[in-house]
This record gives structure tokens, C-alpha cells and sequence, in this order.
């Protein structure tokens, strides 16, 4: 029987349809997911469900009875349990604390603590969620953290449980930790929706697939009738295929790193090389460094010692100015916070690198607009970024437009070094597809690259070499085809690589 | 119920909605004046015959705008980098003190280039007042609010102890006031017997500059760029310490400079009531142009009405002037509510 139902929900933001008559239901017992790329319209439909935001038309019924909408508390008094895609943890709190937090009574004196506590070891027990609950947020990794948030989900008694990308920040083996977690969960008799658009996670976890596109739903498969292929295709409403690496030989070195070393404990020691005509990936789980590495080699972060080589020279004192000029493109992390500025315009955004030298300005000093904005157009047009033109505010263009601003800003001079972070996180099939042709280009180009990811699919399906980095040290590194995906996932657990032969 | 952003505003919407708030601001007050029992017509009609309605009036309200208008740009400038300047008026201060020092006699020189330097010592002396914060805020990220606020009571606690000891004019038997501006010095009237001086067209000319430097410039295109967001300006080369320093001296400069339009324009020497809060209303002034170097020549008339008009009209009917400080805030909050309105659409649920 329907535990949950989804009946014609339909809402609109402005002229975007972002959900267009969904009608779903979850039975009881059962992991549901919700496939669809980034813009199709899953977040929102789960925010409905949530109570985050209110349905136009529609209606959303649990357990028979219809549910109040726009009404968090009457979701959760419901037994809905949401864990969001970004964590919603205070970190000075302790885990305790912060899964007690807001659903006690304001009224009552104190705290029941060691009624929490019991209640969340149980729980702990029961669906393999071990964490310590006294211990603080700020101390856990990322896959402690949701651990937490599922606790927190859970502890007022939530009959379905909905994961909006749930495994964005695992490692391969916390991911198989977290599917055994939801395996236990619908075995007691609860429900599971999990949103995602990897494909292999779904296929492995859920028992039956809703494919959105568009804000509508365009099939719903037993996941068992399904192959990864089928799915893509429904995803994205055509057959994408990402492009592979053909074998190269590489060319002289670009970047050398020798026993960097950044912080207290931030890097330590890094030994790398950077050669034309090839593409060095680095894995890792996030938080261990590959952000203060990118930082370095961006010029944002200056080495605390050791010795860096850039295109045959060095030592040299890496600057962000200095590093552009010297023909290294940068594809940030974090393309709305220190990728773009959102509220400038996107020929601003497209001169900003090099707003000093023609034809952004002249004489280093006054702004030639007409000349911007005439480069501008034509990375625009070669680019293919979809924007209203120049003049267009750059906050307003969709993730995969932006970032294929950014690829235009830091491809079009021909760089021979390109550091790319994350290069396709949170794009759609078909923008990862263009992102990856681009950077394959310039790599036959001759330009070397540094690819830093979490995704293991695009490490494998781009890298020439890997190598993982894990608390700040980077391993040595590997030619693609000699590591396995489950070694790669041990040693961003930590493990040597020798120990990761051994356990695999 | 929820706000949508418009995906575009367009430039007529963007320079009606400042002025719907400030008539709703005025709609608002009327009850005040309603309350005191007099006629709400009457009171505006005095208040704006105070302000514009004779050449006396006209002139006094154009001067006080004069120091506005500066202290203004120094609040927009430094706002558009995200560098909270609030001590425009220890800043003013500063650049009175440089021309109480350079102008009272220690040189002489054909007004051609005595005026030009006066406010250039100014500006030096106004920059010079944020140096400590900025660079506090740079090496050490101690925050600018506290210190550029807390320095101007030490500014005015300095002008304080040179007028009351060794600056005081011997002349004036104990007044604590500095000796006059030399006459190279002063600034002309604009208009013969009335005290609108040159400062008015140096206070538009900068407003100019300040837009086109703003609009046009590569340094311009870097204050905005670090105050929009400073990590993505730090990532594309822009130098984020650099950029703020010359924001500041830029800001400092212009309330140095409004500093030199009261002493050498409006008073001829210096005193300690010199100002009546022109830093602090400056704030008031570039938050109702929205930071807009052009718009402030607007509002710092706006604002300068108000407060001339105001007390002319508290002659008239039986209402106090501080009508114009409720009007002034009233039409500030109006102003953020109506440009709000203009840059979203409110939705019902």
C-alpha cells in the first residue's frame, strides 16, 4: 500500500515549470529514486513534499490523509524526514544536541538529554549509523555529518525518509555504508526516497526508478528492467555519451611541485608533475586538502615551503595575476563564490582576468566596453554560453552556463597548464559531456592538466595518471589502468596503496 | 508569501522607485502633522517655499547641500567596495584641520592655485583620517565599522584641543575658534551677498568625476569587483588590499574635501560645530541614491530641503523642526521598501 502519494502537483516559478503535474507514489518498504539532472525538477517536488514551498495545484497524501502544505512541522508530524543535500548542522553543537534540536517543547525546563541519547544509540544500532553522540560536528567527516542528519531525520519517528543527493560527499565505501543503512531502513518497514543523478548508485540501491525531465515525469521503471543506458536516455531525452581519453604521449613538464608544504598540516609534502598532452587526476574525498592545493597552484595560497616549477622556471612565487599571465586557465571549485561575481555582468566576468590589458581596457586604466563587449559576444557565441548577451546579469544564467563562461574566460587564451576543480560538479549529462570534450581539446592542444575530482567516473573516464590525496599528502602516482575504483576508494580512505592491494 | 527577482529592471522603474518612497515617506509624516492639529498642505507648502521659494532660501539650501553631496560620494564609494566607512565626519574634520594649517597664513598664493591646493590638502588630510582603519582591516581584519566610528570622536576630541589651546585665535578673546582663512584662501560666492560659494560646483564636478571614474575605469571596475564579492575578485588578480586602500583614500579625500567647503566656503575659519553630522547624514544621503554618485546629487538636495525647509516652516505653523529628521528616516526606510518592490515581485500563496 501507498505510504505516500503525490497527486498533480504543478508549480511554477515566474515562466519556469518546474514541476508540471507530478503524480507519484512511494509503497511502504520501498527506496523510490528520483532520477534527473540538475533543473529537472526534483529538489522542488521534495521541498513541496517538505513543506518548503507550496504546490500551485496538486495535493500530496500520507498514510490516506492529505498533508498540509507549506507546513515543515506538518510534514515532519506526518513522518517525513528530510536529509538535505547541504548539510543543515550547527557545527559547535554535539551530535546530541543538534538531533534534539527543535523538537523538544520551549516550554519545558531542560533538556531530557539521556532520553535523546538512549534513543539515538538505538537508533545508532539498529540501522548502522555509528557516531558518537557527544561529540562535536566541527570533529566528524563528512560522512559522520550525515550520518547525523539521518539521525536527525529519523528521531522523530519518520516512517519515509527522503535523501536529496545523498552521497555527493562519500567515498565508495561510506556510499555502500549509507545503501546498507537504507537497505535496513525499508527491511523495518519504512520508505526511502533518494534523489540522485548517478546512475550506477541508483541501479545498485533502489528498487524502482521515477525519471524526471523537464519538471515532468517521463517514466517510471522497475529498477531490475533497467540498465545504466535506458536511464541516461530517459534522463536526458537523447543518448549522450561522455567522451574518453585516447592515449597520448606526453610532452615536456608544465608544473612541478616538490615537497610543497601549506599550514600546519594543510599540505604536506606534495610531490607533483604536470606534462603537455596529458591529464594528471587527483581524488580524494573533500576536505583533505585538494581545495588548499588548487588555492596554490591558483596563486590564492602561498606555500609555507617547498619548491614550485611552472613551465620550466623556478622557483617561482605564484599570484593569481602571475599565473594568468603566465598561461596557466583556472576552473575554480566553487563557481558561484569565487568563480563568478554573480551581480556583475557577463562581459565583466569575462574580462575579469585580464581587465587591465586590451582590449578590456586601455592604457591600463579606462575600460574599452565596446571592445569587451565584442570579445565577449564571440566567447558567448564559440562557447555556446546561453545568456541574453553580454549586458546579462551572470548571477541569473543557469550552473551549467556559468560554468561554461568560465571554461571560455580560461580556455580561450590557449592555456598550457589548466587547473580544472571540480570541473562538472552539479552539471547535467550534457553539460559534463561539453566540459570534458573541451578539456580533451586542450589537451590535444598540448596544454597539461591537473584534474581535480570526486566523481571517480570522470577521473577514469579523462586522467592519464591518478592520485589521491588524504589529510593533506598526496600518493604517488598511478597510471590509469593500474588502479582499481575500489583500491582508489581505500586509499581515499587512507590506506597505501600496497595495504589497499592487499584488502581488495 | 514570497519575493521573485525581476529579471529586469528597467532604468525608469529604477529611478521612479526612489522617488515613490519619498513621496510615500511624506504621505506617512502628514499623519504627524495631522496630529498637531495643523493643515498637512500648509506645512509642505512652507516647508518647500522655505526650501526653493526665495533666492535666499534657494542659495542656503544649495549650501548646505554642498558638504552632502561630498560626504555622500565618501559613504558611496567606500559602500560600493564593502568598506563601511562611518567616520565621513571625522574625516570632514581632518581635512578642516589640514586647511586651518595651510590656509590661515603659513602660505600665499594667488587663489588660482591657493583654492586648488587648499582642497587638495584636504582631501589628503580626510585621507589620511582612514589610513589606521584600512590598515588595521588589511593586516589584522580589525572591523572598519568600529574604528572609522570611534575615530571620530578622537578626530573631534583633536580639533577640540588645538581650537581651545594652541590654534585658538588671539584675536577672539577666548572663542575656541581657529584664526580666518586668508583671503587667497576663501571661496567665492556664487551669488553676491547670500553664502553659496564655489564649493557647490567643486562638489558637482566630483560628483561627475566619481561616476565616471566608477562607470569608466579600471578602478571602478575593481572597487565593484571587490564589493560584490572579494574571494572571486582575489581569484581572477584582482589585489583585494590594494583596491581598498585606494577606495579609502578616495572616500577619505571627499570628506576631507567637504571639510574644506565649510571652512574656506561657508565659515571661513574653524570651529568645533563646524558640522552638524554632514558625515554621519552622508550615509543618509548615498543609501537614498543607492549609491549612485550621480543620484546623490539628488539626495543630498532632498535631504538639505528637508532640513532648511524644515526650520523655515517651524516659524510658520506649530511644528518643531525635528519633523525633518522623522522625514529624512522615514523617507529612508520608504526608499529601501520601494526599491525592493522594484527589483522583486511579491508573490501570494
Amino acid at each position: 500500500m501507498a505510504v505516500l502519494e503525490i497527486v498533480g502537483v504543478t508549480k511554477r516559478f515566474g515562466s519556469l515549470l518546474a514541476n508540471d503535474g507530478i503524480t507519484l507514489s512511494l509503497a511502504e518498504g520501498e527506496i523510490l529514486a528520483l532520477l534527473g539532472e540538475n533543473g529537472a525538477g526534483k529538489t522542488t517536488l521534495m521541498n513541496i513534499l517538505f513543506g518548503h514551498y507550496t504546490a500551485d495545484e496538486g495535493h500530496i497524501n500520507v498514510g490516506g490523509e492529505t498533508l498540509t502544505p507549506g507546513s515543515p512541522d506538518a510534514a515532519i508530524a506526518a513522518g517525513i524526514g528530510m536529509v538535505h543535500q547541504h548539510f543543515t548542522l550547527a557545527d559547535n553543537l554535539s551530535v546530541l544536541e543538534n538531533v534534539i534540536l527543535g523538537r523538544e517543547s520551549l516550554w519545558s525546563w531542560r533538556q531530557d538529554k539521556a532520553r535523546g541519547r538512549d534513543h539515538i544509540l538505538t537508533m545508532a544500532r539498529d540501522f548502522g549509523l555509528e557516531v558518537d553522540p557527544d561529540a562535536l560536528i566541527s570533529e566528524l567527516s563528512l560522512g559522520e555529518r550525515q550520518r547525523v542528519e539521518i539521525l536527525k531525520a529519523l528521531y522523530g519517528d519518520a516512517q519515509v525518509l527522503i535523501l536529496d543527493e545523498p552521497t555527493a560527499v562519500l567515498t565508495p565505501q561510506e556510499t555502500d555504508s549509507l545503501f546498507e543503512t537504507l537497505r535496513r531502513l525499508v527491511g523495518q518497514g519504512r520508505s526511502v526516497v533518494i534523489i540522485s543523478h548517478k546512475l550506477h548508485e541508483i541501479l545498485s540501491v533502489s528498487d524502482r526508478v521515477a525519471v524526471l525531465r523537464r519538471g515532468a515525469i517521463v517514466g517510471t521503471v522497475k529498477t531490475h528492467e533497467a540498465d545504466r543506458d535506458s536511464l541516461a536516455e530517459l534522463m536526458v531525452g537523447r543518448s549522450v555519451v561522455r567522451p574518453k581519453a585516447e592515449p597520448m604521449a606526453p610532452g615536456e613538464e608544465v608544473l612541478r611541485l616538490d615537497k610543497v608544504s601549506l599550514g600546519a598540516a594543510k599540505l604536506d609534502g606534495i610531490e607533483l608533475s604536470v606534462r603537455a598532452h596529458e591529464i594528471v587526476g587527483i581524488a580524494g574525498v573533500a576536505g583533505n586538502g585538494q581545495a588548499d592545493l588548487a588555492s596554490v597552484i591558483s596563486g590564492l595560497a602561498r606555500p609555507s615551503s617547498g619548491r614550485i616549477t611552472l613551465f620550466g622556471e623556478g622557483p617561482v612565487q605564484l599570484t593569481p595575476e602571475g599565473v594568468v599571465a603566465a598561461g596557466v586557465g583556472r576552473i575554480p571549485e566553487d563557481r558561484n563564490a569565487i568563480g563568478v561575481i554573480g551581480a556583475m555582468t557577463v562581459w565583466e566576468n569575462l574580462s575579469s582576468e585580464d581587465i587591465r590589458r586590451p582590449p578590456a581596457s586601455r592604457g591600463g586604466f579606462l575600460l574599452d566596453k565596446p571592445a569587451a563587449r565584442a570579445r565577449a559576444g564571440e566567447l558567448i557565441e564559440a562557447y555556446d554560453v546561453r545568456c541574453k548577451g553580454p549586458d546579462a546579469e551572470t548571477g541569473l544564467l543557469s550552473g551549467g552556463n556559468i560554468q561554461k563562461l568560465i571554461l571560455a574566460r580560461a580556455l580561450s587564451r590557449e592555456p598550457k597548464l589548466i587547473l580544472a576543480n571540480q570541473p562538472v560538479r552539479g552539471l547535467d549529462e550534457g553539460a559534463i559531456a561539453y566540459v570534458h570534450e573541451r578539456l580533451l581539446a586542450a589537451r590535444s592542444r598540448g596544454a597539461g592538466i591537473l584534474l581535480i575530482t570526486e566523481d571517480l567516473d570522470e577521473l577514469l573516464a579523462l586522467a592519464d595518471r591518478v592520485a589521491v590525496m588524504y589529510r593533506g599528502r598526496l600518493t604517488e602516482s598511478y597510471a590509469v589502468g593500474d588502479v582499481t575504483v575500489p583500491e582508489l576508494g581505500l586509499m581515499m580512505a587512507g590506506q597505501k596503496l600496497a595495504g589497499a592491494r592487499h584488502a581488495v | 508569501m514570497r519575493f521573485e527577482p525581476r529579471e529586469h529592471v528597467s532604468v525608469l522603474a529604477a529611478v521612479v522607485a526612489p522617488v515613490a518612497g519619498v513621496a510615500a515617506a511624506l504621505l506617512l509624516c502628514s499623519g504627524l502633522i495631522l496630529w498637531t492639529g495643523e493643515s498637512v498642505g500648509e506645512a509642505y507648502w512652507l516647508l518647500l517655499k522655505g526650501a526653493f521659494g526665495t533666492k535666499f532660501a534657494l542659495t542656503e539650501t544649495l549650501s548646505r547641500a554642498t558638504p552632502l553631496i561630498l560626504t555622500g560620494l565618501a559613504a558611496a564609494v567606500a559602500f560600493r567596495a564593502k568598506f563601511w566607512n562611518i567616520g565621513a565626519e571625522g574625516q570632514l574634520y581632518c581635512g578642516a584641520l589640514a586647511v586651518t594649517w595651510l590656509g590661515t597664513g603659513m602660505i600665499t598664493l594667488h587663489p588660482v592655485l591657493m583654492i586648488p591646493l587648499l582642497f587638495l590638502v584636504g582631501a589628503l588630510g580626510g585621507g589620511a583620517a582612514l589610513l589606521v582603519p584600512v590598515i588595521l582591516k588589511n593586516r589584522l581584519k580589525v572591523d572598519e565599522v568600529v574604528t572609522t566610528l570611534l575615530l571620530n570622536f578622537v578626530i573631534l576630541l583633536l580639533v577640540s584641543y588645538l581650537l581651545e589651546g594652541p590654534w585658538k585665535d588671539p584675536m577672539l578673546m577666548g572663542w575656541p575658534q581657529a584664526a580666518p582663512i586668508i583671503d587667497e584662501g576663501v571661496l567665492p560666492q556664487l551669488v553676491a551677498k547670500t553664502r553659496l560659494h564655489l564649493g557647490l560646483i567643486v562638489a558637482v564636478a566630483a560628483a561627475l568625476i566619481v561616476w565616471l571614474v566608477m562607470t569608466f575605469t579600471v578602478w571602478g571596475y575593481e572597487i565593484r569587483a571587490v564589493g560584490h564579492n572579494a574571494a572571486a575578485a582575489a581569484f581572477s588578480g584582482i589585489k583585494i588590499n590594494r583596491t581598498i586602500i585606494r577606495t579609502a583614500l578616495l572616500s577619505g579625500g571627499l570628506a576631507g574635501m567637504a571639510g574644506v567647503t565649510e571652512v574656506a566656503g561657508l565659515k571661513g575659519y574653524l570651529t568645533l560645530d563646524l558640522s552638524p553630522g554632514f558625515g554621519y547624514a552622508g550615509i543618509a544621503v548615498a543609501m537614498l541614491a543607492q549609491l549612485h554618485p550621480l543620484g546623490i546629487l539628488a539626495s543630498a538636495l532632498f535631504l538639505s530641503a528637508i532640513y532648511v525647509g524644515a526650520d523655515s516652516m517651524s516659524r510658520g505653523v506649530n511644528i518643531p523642526t525635528y519633523i525633518a529628521d522623522v522625514l529624512v528616516a522615514t523617507s529612508m526606510l520608504a526608499v529601501v521598501l520601494s526599491v525592493m518592490l522594484a527589483r522583486f515581485r511579491i508573490r501570494f500563496s
